[in-house]
């Protein structure tokens, strides 16, 4: 009886423990809600909202810069705003998506996102974290083009020049006159090594590198090629020229057809040695080795943009006891043709080859433009080297474009 | 299943490959064939649908993926028939007789591209360095890399012959080009080593399950 009374009462407290606490639930004061109450009034909204086409930086149309004054609740006041909405819409009163919530103090903003030339409305609120202002409004403004990016003037005036003395070179290598280029050791090696490969009556192997037409290098390289192959034609020496890029080849055909025809023996001309082996990298790399050991060229050139192949390739052709001589304007690349070929043109030298062997006037004036724009590089490096030390840190600034 | 006869494959293959530092055999030659022939195959594919579709067909045919409108607008449409109809024209040179018509899109190709090019590397490689290298000579690092910079222009200027200060400054540049190769060869070296590691891992975890 005893135990059945203490059951009931122990029901009841956990009963009236449980009512207690629903109780205390639904009368306990929720602190949003009792915040929310107590904050009813809506800051100031800004003012002043003025929108205009970014001028500043010379920009390319897709900036908007928007300015406005802060709300008089912010940083006085009521001293409660904590940050801004900003808006963007294509049409007039409408609010559009939100572009920006930015936080309280600021009074600036670039809108880095606009299409040039199209019209926006922008619009702006202040808000304290529960209250919004009123929106101000501010449009249509258009992102424009500026015809002249004042940022890149420097790069204007130093082609300008470049453009001056490359034509004032060309014109003079036209006329006839005498422009010397020095020697480079890396060219006796081509000829010699193609004259061993005809003495051995093995073929000559030319890789352009792995880079696409528009690689400057490709296009050096195409100019050697010619050179190389009017030599072959001339000594009937086969010449294969694996390719990685379609285009490549294609400008490679032309190449070697036109030498072998300028040469007067174009039915030497082959066009199986101009061959499309890969685009990926190392399925050529692979397939260029397996010709150096199959057919056995006696001479191995390596010129163009090349990249971790490089040293695949030039191994291999050591192993096969070619001569070698390779030419790339790739830094990270130079150490292995060093290492492992005989003769090397490094950086530059692959283009002042092309000029030097053809003695096109184009290309020698090209090649001394670019010769005296170092000059005109180095002058301007001491100058700039003064600069700091007289205090004119505006002029080393005016190199650096944006 | 599946895994252990993709492991095995890329075992033997991984070994045909290495068979050519032997020398080469039959081995390597299946396996580089193997390779050219699938990533011609694989370019073959991604070249189309990166480029030829989102450029040329999709433009001009107005296709729509996923309800999105790619390529040019309908107004524009008609431009990639320009870069199409000259890729087309590489073709020519199957026909002797108008073979020539397929140096067009090549001088245009290489010249544009060239034209392009020009202004961002005067910008990056000659404005840019210019500034960069205009260093106050107050530090030992400061000097070395603007002596080691003007001897390395020096080197390559082929206007004149390397004799007297000439040829002092070149060899200079000659010099502090050496020590950057050196650099860079031993720096690459250990990325073909950990390259190495890889496949030497996959032959002796994946594949044998020996370590």
């Amino acid at each position: 009886m005893n135990q059945v009374r203490r059951i009931l009462l122990v029901s009841l407290a956990l009963a009236a423990a449980a009512v207690g606490s629903v109780r205390a639930q639904e009368t306990a004061p929720q602190d949003g809600i009792e915040s929310a109450a107590l904050d009813i009034v809506p800051p100031g909204p800004p003012c002043a909202l003025t929108v205009r086409d970014y001028l500043e930086h010379s920009d390319s149309g897709d900036k908007i810069e928007i300015e406005w004054g802060l709300s008089p609740d912010d940083g006085s006041g009521a001293g409660d705003v904590t940050g801004y909405v900003l808006s963007r819409s294509l049409a007039e009163g409408e609010v559009g998506d939100v572009l920006e919530e930015i936080a309280s103090g600021a009074t600036h903003y670039v809108d880095v996102s606009v299409e040039p030339g199209v019209e926006y409305y922008y619009s702006l609120e202040a808000y304290d974290g529960t209250n919004s202002s009123e929106r101000v409004w501010a449009g249509p403004v258009a992102g424009r083009v500026n015809l002249f990016q004042w940022s890149r003037l420097s790069v204007l005036v130093l082609m300008l020049l470049f453009f001056a003395m490359v034509t004032w070179f060309t014109a003079a290598a036209g006329k006839g006159a005498k422009l010397f280029v020095r020697r480079i050791p890396g060219l006796n090696a081509i000829e010699e090594a193609v004259g061993r490969a005809t003495e051995m009556g093995r073929p000559v192997l030319y890789v352009p590198g792995i880079g696409e037409i528009d690689n400057i290098m490709t296009i050096a390289s195409l100019n050697i090629l010619s050179h190389v192959a009017k030599i072959t034609a001339r000594y009937d020496t086969p010449l294969i020229v694996p390719t990685a890029r379609a285009v490549v080849m294609s400008a490679a055909e032309e190449v070697v057809k036109q030498a072998y025809a300028e040469v007067g023996n174009p039915d030497a001309y082959n066009p199986d040695n101009i061959r499309y082996l890969s685009d990926a990298q190392f399925a050529f790399a692979g397939a260029v080795n397996g010709i150096m050991l199959r057919e056995k060229p006696a001479a191995n050139l390596y010129m163009g943009a090349f990249w971790a192949e490089s040293l695949l390739l030039a191994e291999t052709g050591f192993e096969a006891g070619a001569i070698q001589v390779a030419g790339t304007a790739m830094v990270s690349q130079l150490p292995f043709f060093v290492t492992a070929c005989d003769f090397t043109l490094m950086g530059e030298e692959l283009y002042a080859a092309s000029a030097y062997l053809s003695r096109e006037p184009k290309l020698l004036g090209g090649l001394k433009g670019s010769d005296w724009m170092k000059v005109v590089s180095i002058v301007l490096m001491v100058a700039g080297i003064v600069a700091h030390i007289v205090g004119l840190e505006w002029f080393v600034a005016w190199f650096q474009t944006q | 299943m599946a895994a252990i006869i993709w492991t095995t494959i890329g075992a033997v293959l991984t070994l045909s490959v290495y068979s050519f530092l032997y020398k080469d055999n039959p081995f390597y030659k299946f396996a580089e064939h193997l390779v050219v022939g699938i990533s011609a195959g694989y370019y073959l594919v991604i070249y189309y649908f990166n480029f030829i579709q989102p450029n040329v067909v999709s433009p001009v045919f107005q296709l729509r993926l996923g309800g999105e409108a790619i390529g040019l607008g309908s107004n524009t449409w008609w431009l990639a028939l320009i870069p199409g109809l000259l890729g087309l024209l590489l073709y020519t040179r199957f026909f002797p007789k108008i073979g020539w018509v397929g140096r067009w899109p090549l001088g245009i190709y290489v010249g544009g591209y060239a034209g392009l090019g020009l202004s961002p590397i005067m910008q990056a490689r000659v404005l840019d360095q210019i500034g960069a290298n205009a260093l106050p000579l107050t530090s030992v690092t400061n000097i070395l890399v603007v002596g080691g910079l003007l001897g390395t222009l020096t080197y390559f200027f082929f206007s004149m012959k390397h004799k007297g200060v000439l040829g002092v400054m070149a060899r200079v540049g000659i010099v502090f080009l050496m020590v950057g190769f050196g650099a860079s060869f031993g720096y690459t070296v250990m990325s073909r080593v950990s390259l190495l590691i890889g496949r030497v891992s996959f032959l002796l975890h994946d594949c044998l399950h020996l370590i």
